[in-house]
């Protein structure tokens, strides 16, 4: 249809994709452009649905043909009923939610997976940043300045991992990018992960009670 | 003598006036009276709908678009009465939004309405006179039965799309909820799932003002002779006001003022915007009947779809295969994004397969009726996607 370079994805999307089994159920919350959502479709056979608060994203999804919703994850994911999906994916807008713990919740309630991608704030560029310039991080992944920044609740990987223990979320995999981009071999220890990784993606589930 | 003058003067010209009309005419509840929401049933009466384009070889091309209160099935010609582009002319036709090379588009006049579909001003078979208030107090739900019955007259099982703003968009929601089966997609547009308290309050206020027309005569105006057009005139006037947001009329008026250089300290329309009101009441009463006014506000009155469903309106859609796609205009404060977007999440509590895009726009509730780019990008992508989807689902084994 009609996103073009459909096989070029970013890197980070592409990661969210393997994790995504074929003929899925899947809910894509911030969906841009569709541009995930659109790769999901034909490559992955998802049946996919999407969330998007901006005008121009949402008319963009709909016209190739997504079935996209105008809306946000904070006011929208409350009316699905629970474990409608298989996958629900919140892919690096976390950090821009009112309320990212109520989220993270809806998000297990109403799917059996979630995915979701942040900017690692805890990066060491990011420290060094702070650290010693005494600046808040501006990076790629980070772009914006603090005064027009729509991320109003960053957090680091570390944080990220005790609020999934603190709600019994069972983290079933996680990968790491460096800001090359790159998938990062860290070694499994979390203060690694925490200080090298730029981005992070996690592969969640609800702790089977 | 044209066709609105022999139906004010002479009532027995009314039905025959009808079908001088173009496009097609049926007599339907022939066979099996159709049965009324009010208790009522109506047998052997007159429908009257348009079509455009051709229908294909297994009939799967076929789009059923859902007319708005004063709309009617002329939707891609000039008005036969007021020689009007029709009301759609910008997005139905060949090559257009809703392409009449590719797809079948059908408008079927409501029941209730004045355009050849059995309403106040046809013939009641019982007296031989016009129905006037004898005829039956209709429902939105009542319009798209009848709606299903030209449906079935014409050999289509599954309709590609069923579309409509305003009331139109009351009709889709009501097609996706009574036969589910029978559409792969539904597109409300500047639309509601219930009439509130706002939208009943401006109904009444032009009912009033037509009941309170001597020449209304009680309802029976057509066998008096009379025609309460003053009445009918205010109530379009009203009504008018609801579909233009601020913005739009402060855009087009202003404060500027009609044919003079100074106040002329009277009750005359010193203002523009009083003259645009007055021609917009005064061209109105040309083409409709003042009854079928009355009976259409108070089908849009009762219209509640949760109330059908024990109050949960995702109930009324619970299960449904059809593709959705919600379409509200910023602008629109008679049918507000709000309220389209109470059945998004209607849809959504209940897992259907929903769109929703709110289209930036200050023109008020008209704007679906006029060329706003982005709304036609989201509605010709949104068909399209839905037209790949159905080959794609339709070739597999």
């Amino acid at each position: 249809m009609m996103v073009p370079d459909r096989k070029a994805i970013r890197v980070d999307l592409q990661l969210i994709s393997d994790m995504i089994e074929p003929h899925s159920r899947v809910l894509d919350v911030g969906c841009g452009d569709g541009t995930l959502l659109d790769y999901l479709v034909h490559f992955r056979h998802v049946d996919g649905r999407g969330i998007e608060l901006s005008t121009e994203g949402v008319k963009t999804s709909i016209s190739a043909g997504l079935s996209v919703i105008q809306g946000d994850a904070d006011t929208d994911l409350k009316d699905y009923p629970d474990d409608v999906f298989d996958y629900v994916v919140l892919s690096q807008t976390l950090q821009a939610m009112v309320q990212p713990k109520v989220v993270l919740e809806n998000m297990l309630r109403i799917s059996k997976y979630a995915i979701v991608s942040f900017p690692n704030f805890a990066h060491w560029r990011g420290r060094l940043s702070l650290a010693i310039l005494g600046r808040m991080p501006v990076s790629k992944t980070l772009p914006h300045e603090w005064f027009d920044t729509p991320n109003i609740h960053l957090c680091t990987i570390h944080d990220f991992v005790a609020l999934c223990r603190r709600l019994n979320i069972v983290i079933e995999s996680q990968k790491i990018l460096d800001s090359d981009g790159r998938i990062r071999n860290v070694s499994s220890t979390l203060f690694s992960a925490n200080l090298f990784g730029e981005q992070a993606v996690f592969l969640l589930s609800k702790k089977k009670s | 003598m044209t066709i609105e003058k022999s139906h004010r003067n002479d009532p027995s010209d009314a039905a025959a006036a009808s079908l001088d009309l173009p496009g097609y005419h049926l007599r339907l509840g022939i066979d099996k009276p159709l049965a009324l929401d009010c208790g009522m049933e109506i047998s052997d009466f007159p429908v009257s709908y348009q079509a455009y384009g051709a229908l294909n070889a297994d009939k799967s091309n076929a789009i059923l678009v859902c007319h708005a209160l004063t709309g009617d099935q002329f939707l891609a010609e000039p008005h036969p009465l007021t020689g009007k582009e029709g009301w759609w002319g910008n997005m139905v036709g060949p090559g257009k939004t809703i392409d009449t090379g590719r797809y079948f588009v059908i408008c079927v006049n409501i029941i209730g309405g004045c355009m050849g579909s059995v309403g106040p001003k046809e013939i009641n078979p019982e007296t031989g006179k016009p129905w006037g208030l004898d005829f039956p107090v209709i429902t939105i739900a009542d319009m798209v039965r009848c709606q299903a019955l030209v449906i079935d007259h014409l050999g289509i099982d599954k309709l590609f799309s069923v579309i409509g703003g305003s009331m139109g968009g009351m009709q889709v929601l009501e097609w996706a909820s009574m036969y589910p089966d029978r559409l792969w997609t539904a597109i409300p547009i500047a639309s509601a799932a219930l009439h509130t308290a706002q939208n009943i309050a401006f109904h009444e206020v032009g009912r009033q003002a037509i009941m309170a027309d001597p020449d209304w005569c009680g309802g029976d105006y057509l066998n008096q002779g009379k025609n309460p057009v003053k009445g009918l005139a205010v109530a379009r006037m009203a009504a008018h006001i609801t579909y233009l947001s601020e913005q739009a009329l402060h855009r087009k008026f202003g404060r500027r003022l009609q044919d003079r250089d100074t106040l002329a300290y009277g009750f005359d329309a010193d203002f523009q915007v009083e003259s645009y009101l007055r021609h917009q009441g005064i061209t109105f009463v040309d083409r409709f009947d003042a009854n079928s006014y009355l009976y259409i506000t108070r089908a849009m009155d009762y219209f509640d779809l949760a109330a059908k469903h024990g109050g949960e309106l995702g109930k009324a859609f619970k299960g449904s295969k059809v593709r959705f796609c919600v379409i509200s205009f910023s602008g629109d404060w008679l049918y507000s994004t709000e309220g389209n977007r109470r059945i998004v999440h209607a849809l959504n509590s209940v897992a259907a397969n929903v769109s929703f895009a709110e289209i930036e726009s200050d023109k008020g509730h008209d704007a679906f009726l006029l060329d706003e780019p982005d709304f036609e990008r989201v509605l010709k992508g949104f068909l399209d996607g839905a037209e790949e989807i159905r080959a794609a689902g339709t070739k597999k084994p």
